[in-house]
């Protein structure tokens, strides 16, 4: 049984279709790719697996361990294992990084896991998650807690984008960090050099997956920026 | 049991340490409605403190170039259900002196209470003062807090102020906090209210960057829920060539609670330069989402974000 199976999803944001009959499944301890441009519906997916408010489906399931979640809380899909890292991850004031990577379990010890995200904890475990950080401290910070949380499936949405985005090699880390915890990663991305280290790979054009499978011949589709299955005149690759 | 005791049990009851009543280390003056209970000095702090017609009546003043080593401790309170406590402060920091001061302000049992606090503060050339008061209230609100303070700053001084009252019902709260920096002098003003059920709060905190080169911030952090109602008046003025000033609002509310933010800045020196932000609105959706997809219920993480704010 997969981890998670995305079956014909559609959603609607006004008269607007965002997401077109989306269906993917990501199994245990499988990173899969979502790759496409901007506008595609990569992060609108996320919000819907997360249950951000205002993101139910308009049609189709969400199933988690064989489970119908559509109507769940966020909380109540985290404490199913489901988490999820913003493309822009929100600051806090007053809360300090050690602090905010203990949020769920007071006993743990967050050195570790700010580490793997290449920030020295002495340095970092005291200062506050709030706009005294950069961009990317702020991402590397939200992905270490990510980490902490063990979670079954991680959804990293763009990690890989912004002004202080994370290099390649972060992105690797990071993955291989999620992989050594046995978590499956939904990492939502543009860019095709970073699909390839993933287990599988899914091209996302107008709200629907055009190809899935092998992420280095995903990737290289969507170099060609080729589209079999949109409206050409619509699709983002024309 | 003693007046001295049954406030020093409540102030331990609210977190503080009772131990710094017996450490010859530590100066404190401690007193309950118009009674003067305990007071200790240190070498270079002088403390004129007596019981007046209309409450009591402390001077204080540190040595020129004395550091006093510990914080000074001031604990007033008013223990009975009914009863007003007046203090009169004047407190004066000479030349290249420094000194922290930390008001606990008890008030655990108050029905009708009014607790007023009028402060004079000279802070003299190089010298630097820090004073937080921490307020431990009821869960009764009967009760009135005036406290006014008027400081001056002279030439390279610094000031420093933490108003925390976010412990039990906060009544009626009506500060009034006036601070003239002079040359380079550098002044933070921060304030740290968490207001519920019918609790109205009214902060006024002004900065008047007359000095050269001075530096002032404005801080306010307010939370409220219920019927609660705030107000909150930043003003700064950057009148000399070189002053920087910053008045940072944000409150926080929920239910039919009511808060309005009222920034107001002027510079009369074209080298001078103030800005202001102000922030009001329920809790940010962003920051609830990040948090519940940590886990955390949408109640423990409203109580993360607003308990962070009032840091």
């Amino acid at each position: 049984m997969p981890l998670i199976e995305i079956e014909g999803l559609t959603f609607h944001a006004g008269d607007k279709k965002i997401l077109d009959d989306f269906s993917m499944t990501i199994e245990s301890s499988e990173v899969h790719a979502l790759l496409g441009t901007n506008g595609t519906g990569k992060s609108t997916l996320a919000y819907l697996v997360m249950g951000c408010e205002g993101y139910r489906p308009t049609s189709g399931e969400i199933v988690f361990e064989g489970k119908v979640i559509n109507d769940l809380k966020i909380h109540e899909r985290a404490k199913l294992g489901i988490t999820m890292s913003w493309q822009e991850p929100v600051r806090f004031e007053g809360i300090s990084v050690r602090d905010y990577l203990t949020l769920n379990n007071k006993d743990l010890d967050p050195t570790h896991y700010i580490e793997m995200v290449g920030l020295h904890s002495e340095l970092y475990l005291h200062r506050m998650v709030d706009k005294s950080l950069s961009g990317g401290e702020r991402k590397r910070i939200e992905l270490a807690s990510i980490l902490a949380l063990h979670p079954k499936l991680a959804i990293l949405d763009e990690p890989d984008s912004g002004i202080d985005m994370l290099s390649t090699q972060d992105i690797v880390n990071v993955i291989n960090a999620f992989k050594e915890h046995g978590s499956s990663v939904l990492l939502i991305t543009h860019r095709e050099e970073i699909v390839i280290i993933a287990d599988k790979a899914s091209q996302i054009c107008n709200g629907k997956v055009i190809c899935s499978g092998n992420p280095a011949k995903v990737a290289e589709y969507y170099k060609s920026r080729k589209c079999l299955i949109c409206n050409r005149e619509v699709c983002a690759y024309v | 049991m003693s007046d001295l005791d049954a406030l020093m049990k409540a102030f331990g009851e609210a977190g503080g340490d009772k131990a710094i009543l017996g450490n010859n280390e530590i100066a404190h003056l401690v007193a309950e409605g118009h009674k003067l209970l305990s007071m200790k000095t240190v070498e270079g702090l002088e403390v004129d403190a007596k019981e007046t017609m209309s409450g009591i009546s402390a001077k204080v003043a540190v040595k020129e170039g004395i550091k006093i080593k510990n914080p000074v401790h001031l604990c007033f309170g008013v223990l009975h259900k009914k009863g007003t406590q007046k203090i009169k402060m004047d407190v004066r920091l000479e030349k290249n002196s420094s000194a922290h001061f930390i008001a606990h302000c008890i008030f655990p049992n108050a029905e009708k209470v009014r607790h007023i606090m009028d402060a004079v503060v000279e802070i003299g050339e190089g010298a630097e003062m820090l004073y937080s008061e921490t307020h431990y209230h009821g869960l009764y609100g009967g009760i009135e807090v005036i406290p006014k303070s008027v400081v001056k700053i002279g030439k390279n001084g610094r000031y420093f102020t933490d108003f925390t009252l976010t412990t039990g019902r906060v009544g009626k709260l009506g500060m009034d906090y006036s601070v003239e920096a002079g040359e380079n002098a550098v002044t933070e003003l921060t304030a740290r209210v968490f207001g519920h059920a019918n609790d109205d709060i009214n902060i006024k905190e002004k900065v008047v960057l007359a000095g050269k080169n001075s530096r002032g911030i404005i801080k306010t952090r307010v939370a409220i829920e219920d019927d609660a109602r705030a107000e909150v008046t930043g003003i700064t003025e950057g009148n000399a060539a070189g002053a920087r000033g910053h008045v940072d609002c944000m409150e926080i509310l929920k239910d039919n609670a009511v808060a309005k933010a009222i920034p107001i800045v002027s510079v009369t020196n074209p080298l001078a330069k103030v800005t202001h932000e102000a922030a009001i609105g329920s809790v940010d959706k962003r920051q609830m989402e990040t948090l519940m997809a940590h886990g955390l219920t949408p109640e423990e993480a409203v109580d993360v974000i607003v308990k962070g704010i009032l840091k």
